[in-house]
């Protein structure tokens, strides 16, 4: 088990205590938590609604093609931008901090 | 103009692979189908967004490209000889005097029908807006989300935004129809077709358009229709630029749409249906696949071929009012027009 803090659209952390061991990513982290991520694409980098700011130093595998062309139709996208479907959890994530970005449409 | 008009046992909204499998049911039970989606081309989601992904949930077919999944679907469903609406959404829901539910199309078509099957998926797709705060105060007045006649255009001054294949595109065309065309992208690297990318830098190069790179546009002026917009860029701030159009291009993105006005009682934008044969609180209008809810819900295609088939079960007797309805295997009947292979 790791754990991840999770800041929502009003500012409160939540901190989500995540087995490893799952082939989960955040999106679906955020889900079972039900945290306000809705998913939509079902986690193929083809929707944003997981679209999330990075806030820790963490050291994360780099964005696909696929992310990187969703990130562009996305809005409020900032240099710390990614989408949560595309950060597989792992032990190495301990203690990542991300804050979820504001909703579009 | 007379307006066509389409009358049909089954109108299934949404070309997706569970309206598509409705087809077959309803064909197995004799009922015709009229398929309606606001897409140009059927297959919904699987055609539009990830034709060159594999499924490997489908039963049976261990690994299918969800395009090909769209063109077995088609096949199967021939036999069946179903209409399709293509490009067109439905806007209205009225009940008739005859009991049929009659439904208008944005381009006018009317298709009549005793039953309908909401298919929708995760709603049809709509261009994505920016979330500028006065956006929706200049659309159609200086504000166009796709261009829809290049001439509006001719001797303005135009600024696209985006970064992707459409974006690119119109940058190129319109370059030789407006006055003064300026494309902004939050980035300084593009993801459409290289020929594009290439294209339109030579325009820039040359003062043919005008690029601004990482930037992001943030406000709209004008009063009555768009005079200007508020550009913020990453290093040089925040500055004004004069146009006479603004036109977004960012993709699309599905919406439940005027599916959601008809009086079908919604959860969190999916519509609730009844487990026993996925109809909804409106009698006659079921909802299968991925629009609809209900406790235990999962969104998978096999699923949803499974909603339908119980669909079209009561269908039937809404079609049929007072035949019985017998069961019957399709390895004892056979079907017209499909050979096992």
């Amino acid at each position: 088990m790791i754990s991840i803090t999770v800041i929502d659209r009003d500012d409160q952390p939540h901190v989500l205590e995540t087995p490893t061991d799952m082939g989960l990513n955040l999106m679906e982290v955020c889900k079972s938590y039900e945290l306000p991520v809705k998913g939509t694409c079902g986690g193929m980098a083809l929707c944003a609604s997981c679209h999330v700011y990075v806030l820790s130093q963490h050291e994360l595998p780099e964005a696909t093609d696929d992310e990187i062309a969703m990130l562009d139709q996305a809005f409020f996208v900032k240099t710390n931008s990614r989408l949560g479907c595309q950060i597989k959890i792992h032990d190495a994530l301990d203690g990542l901090e991300v804050k979820l970005a504001p909703e579009a449409e | 103009m007379e307006q066509p008009l389409i009358e049909t046992d089954i109108l299934i909204i949404g070309a997706g692979p569970v309206g598509l499998f409705a087809v077959f049911e309803a064909g197995l039970l004799k009922m015709r189908c009229q398929v309606l989606d606001i897409l140009p081309q059927p297959g919904g989601q699987l055609t539009e967004i990830y034709p060159k992904k594999p499924i490997y949930d489908i039963p049976g077919c261990p690994g299918v490209l969800a395009g090909d999944l769209v063109q077995n679907l088609l096949r199967q469903i021939e036999p069946f000889n179903p209409g399709f609406t293509l490009g067109e959404r439905a806007e209205t829901l009225e009940k008739q005097a005859d009991g049929r539910w009659k439904v208008v199309t944005d381009r006018g078509t009317v298709l009549l029908a005793p039953v309908i099957f909401v298919a929708g998926g995760l709603g049809c797709f709509d261009t994505r807006k920016p979330p500028i705060e006065n956006i929706d105060q200049f659309e159609d007045k200086g504000v166009e989300y796709f261009v829809r006649n290049p001439d509006l255009y001719r001797d303005k001054r135009v600024v696209i935004a985006g970064g992707g294949d459409s974006a690119l595109d119109w940058t190129i065309y319109l370059s030789n129809v407006a006055r003064e065309l300026t494309l902004i992208h939050r980035r300084t690297e593009f993801r459409g077709a290289l020929d594009s990318v290439e294209k339109v830098q030579h325009l820039a190069q040359t003062g043919k358009i005008k690029l601004i790179t990482n930037a992001q546009v943030t406000g709209l002026s004008g009063n009555g229709h768009l005079d200007g917009l508020q550009i913020l860029h990453d290093t040089d701030g925040e500055f004004h630029l004069p146009t006479d159009h603004f036109v977004p291009l960012f993709g699309l993105t599905p919406k439940l749409g005027p599916i959601g006005e008809w009086g079908l009682q919604v959860d969190k934008g999916a519509i609730e249906v009844n487990t026993f044969d996925y109809s909804t609180n409106v009698p006659g209008i079921f909802a299968i696949g991925d629009i609809n809810t209900y406790p235990g819900k999962l969104k998978l295609i096999l699923c949803g071929f499974h909603e339908a088939t119980l669909a079209c079960q009561s269908a039937f007797n809404v079609v049929n009012p007072g035949k019985k309805l017998s069961f019957k295997y399709t390895t004892v009947t056979g079907i017209e027009g499909l050979a096992a292979s």
